[in-house]
């Protein structure tokens, strides 16, 4: 017997494969862009959802990650296009799995050094301190001219899968939909680990986890790793997407976009992050398409959750979580 | 002539941090008293701004302007407080940033929906136009330096209304033990109105003086915001000592990093290249002090006493 849960996780991921695919046989190839979108915020979501659900580290701070990944992505197809090499004499790429690893190299990387220095302190402090460390990003992307300064940088061509065509939106969003099911996938490996219960544990109470000999800190910073590495892999295949990064895939508007993402759908939830994708950007395109200051509604009705419905999406149609 | 320029953005760093101190000042009172992380203090900032640019453009005065940009933003404090903030108090720091994150989304829109896309500019008033000589024969705008004044003057005025007035120790009261003045009889909905309505009076105040030196947009709030979440995790959150050494701390590192690395960079590579090199490094110092200062003391150089 499937669990509600389970059942309504089902559903959603077919979803997310059967509208796109339904639109494909329509010819409505923007249905396509559209579910591409939401499954890589949702795998950026699901990064964050490591760190903030699992580890209740609450990273106002991940659009860092997030616009490293497509920073990296966009630095290594200029290189690959122009043949100017990078560092060290090594040239630039347009396979898409080299970018991939370099995007996750480092954001876990950066991640490692933020939440190094981030991790000392809690609460309120942690918050406001991944958001100065990305807002240091962000600084430093539109103050650098090389690539692009504010401006940001254009990829030509995506980048290459081996033997698929990526520039056909359709192929792009399977690539994107198996990479966000993996991610899920290492989500719940995580969170059934005796790593993901000591982080879990050191949520719920620091103080005991300490007693029993496990040093939170060590717990959090690599769990804050892995979510920046992973909302860097999200970050590469956005870039890939809009075929253009900018300074704005940085900005702090991003870091709470991917917090609302998570709040929407339901926080710790294995599907909460695509739950919520789905809601935010099915919102974002039919109020953009009823009036142009769709951002005050999504503000009453962001409102409206936080203070009426606990839970999200996810609490309302799979029941409340079982365990906190 | 080096020595007047460097004067001058010595000055320019205090004018900063004179700013940040008005918005960081409130936050940290709101959290201090509250316990409370207000991502839309920006967003006050910006009513100010916008308030006084209107009244001035409609009466003509920047004076009448400034006097109802402490109004708007108080009320617009006071009236967020009561709508929405005080559902907060209870929930913790995730739901408190989501919401007045939405607040922002709402205030920002709202703004552009009322006075369009494009920004607004208000005048310096004619009292304070001119430029006074610095030595070294540089001029330096009287605003700046008044701005400066006002922020020492509130500053002052700020302690004396915490440490000497009545509802000053209510408010220290409400900082150790907010349960405990709430039974002495305190009204303590009504005290955490009034301190939000001063925070965001506070803002507004800045904005409006900001506003004359840059145009009044949606989203100037923003960086500022940020800005003053590095002073006050610097300073300690809840101490308004901290807030004041901080604001100043991170003003003045700005201001001098931007105007002396690329120079100190062009000792030793090519001059354009220092300028990009140093650009991009002083847009970081801010945080990277930052990060030193957590490195030593992770609760900021003034740690509140509780919390």
């Amino acid at each position: 017997m499937m669990s509600r849960e389970n059942l309504t996780n089902l559903i959603l991921a077919a979803l997310l494969l059967a509208v796109p695919l339904g639109a494909y046989a329509l010819g409505q190839n923007f249905y396509i862009t559209l579910a591409t979108r939401i499954a890589i915020l949702a795998l950026a979501a699901t990064g964050l959802n490591l760190a903030l659900g699992l580890g209740g580290l609450v990273s106002f701070g991940h659009a860092a990650f997030f616009g490293i990944g497509g920073y990296a992505a966009g630095i290594l197809a200029t290189h690959g296009f122009s043949g100017d090499p990078l560092v060290f004499g090594l040239p630039g790429t347009n396979q898409m799995l080299v970018v991939w690893l370099v995007a996750v190299v480092v954001a876990g990387l950066v991640g490692l050094a933020i939440g190094a220095i981030s991790l000392r302190t809690s609460g309120v402090y942690f918050i406001m301190i991944t958001l100065a460390f990305a807002q240091m990003v962000y600084y430093f992307a539109i103050s650098w001219p090389a690539y692009g300064g504010e401006d940001g940088l254009s990829i030509l061509v995506r980048n290459q899968f081996p033997g698929v065509n990526t520039m056909r939106p359709l192929n792009f969003l399977l690539i994107c939909y198996l990479v966000l099911i993996a991610a899920i996938g290492l989500f719940a490996l995580i969170r059934a680990s005796r790593f993901g219960s000591a982080l879990q544990a050191a949520r719920q109470n620091e103080v005991r986890v300490a007693t029993v000999g496990i040093a939170p800190f060590r717990i959090r910073l690599t769990a804050f790793a892995i979510s920046a590495a992973v909302t860097g892999l999200a970050g590469a295949l956005f870039a890939d997407l809009n075929r253009f990064v900018s300074p704005s895939m940085l900005s702090w508007h991003m870091s709470g976009e991917l917090i609302v993402l998570i709040i929407l759908g339901g926080v710790g939830r294995l599907f909460g992050p695509l739950a919520g994708a789905m809601l935010y950007v099915i919102f974002e395109y039919a109020l953009g398409g009823i009036t142009e200051r769709w951002q005050f509604f999504l503000g009453l009705i962001l409102l409206g959750v936080v203070l009426f419905a606990r839970g999200g999406l996810l609490g309302f149609l799979a029941g409340r979580a079982k365990h906190g | 002539m080096t020595l007047a320029l460097a004067l001058e953005q010595l000055l320019n760093g205090l004018q900063l941090g004179v700013m940040l101190f008005l918005m960081a000042a409130g936050l940290t009172l709101i959290f201090g008293v509250m316990g409370l992380i207000n991502l839309a203090h920006g967003s006050l900032y910006m009513v100010g701004a916008f308030a006084c640019a209107a009244v001035a453009a409609a009466t003509g005065s920047f004076w009448i302007g400034l006097v109802a940009s402490l109004a708007c933003a108080a009320a617009a404090g006071a009236i967020v407080e009561l709508l929405v903030i005080r559902r907060l108090y209870d929930r913790d720091h995730l739901d408190q940033v989501l919401a007045t994150f939405a607040l922002i989304l709402i205030f920002s829109e709202g703004t552009r929906w009322l006075f369009g896309s494009f920004p607004l500019y208000l005048d310096i008033p004619p009292l304070l136009a001119g430029a006074v000589p610095l030595p070294g024969g540089l001029q330096y705008p009287v605003y700046r330096l008044a701005i400066i004044a006002a922020g020492a003057l509130i500053a002052f005025g700020l302690y004396i209304l915490i440490s000497k007035t009545r509802l000053g120790m209510r408010i220290r009261a409400g900082e150790s033990d907010r349960e405990m003045i709430g039974a002495l009889g305190v009204d303590i909905r009504t005290l955490y109105t009034v301190v939000f309505a001063l925070g965001a009076a506070l803002a507004g105040l800045a904005g409006a003086m900001v506003g004359a030196l840059q145009s009044v947009q949606v989203g100037m709030g923003e960086p500022v915001l940020i800005l003053a979440f590095v002073v006050i995790v610097i300073g300690g959150i809840g101490s308004i000592k901290g807030a004041l050494f901080g604001a100043l701390l991170v003003g003045v590192t700005d201001t001098m990093g931007r105007f002396l690395l690329p120079q100190l960079l062009a000792l030793f590579v090519p001059p354009a290249q220092a300028g990009m090199i140093g650009g991009a490094a002083a847009s970081m110092l801010i945080y990277v002090v930052m990060a030193l200062i957590l490195a030593v003391k992770p609760r900021g150089l003034f740690p509140a006493a509780h919390a």
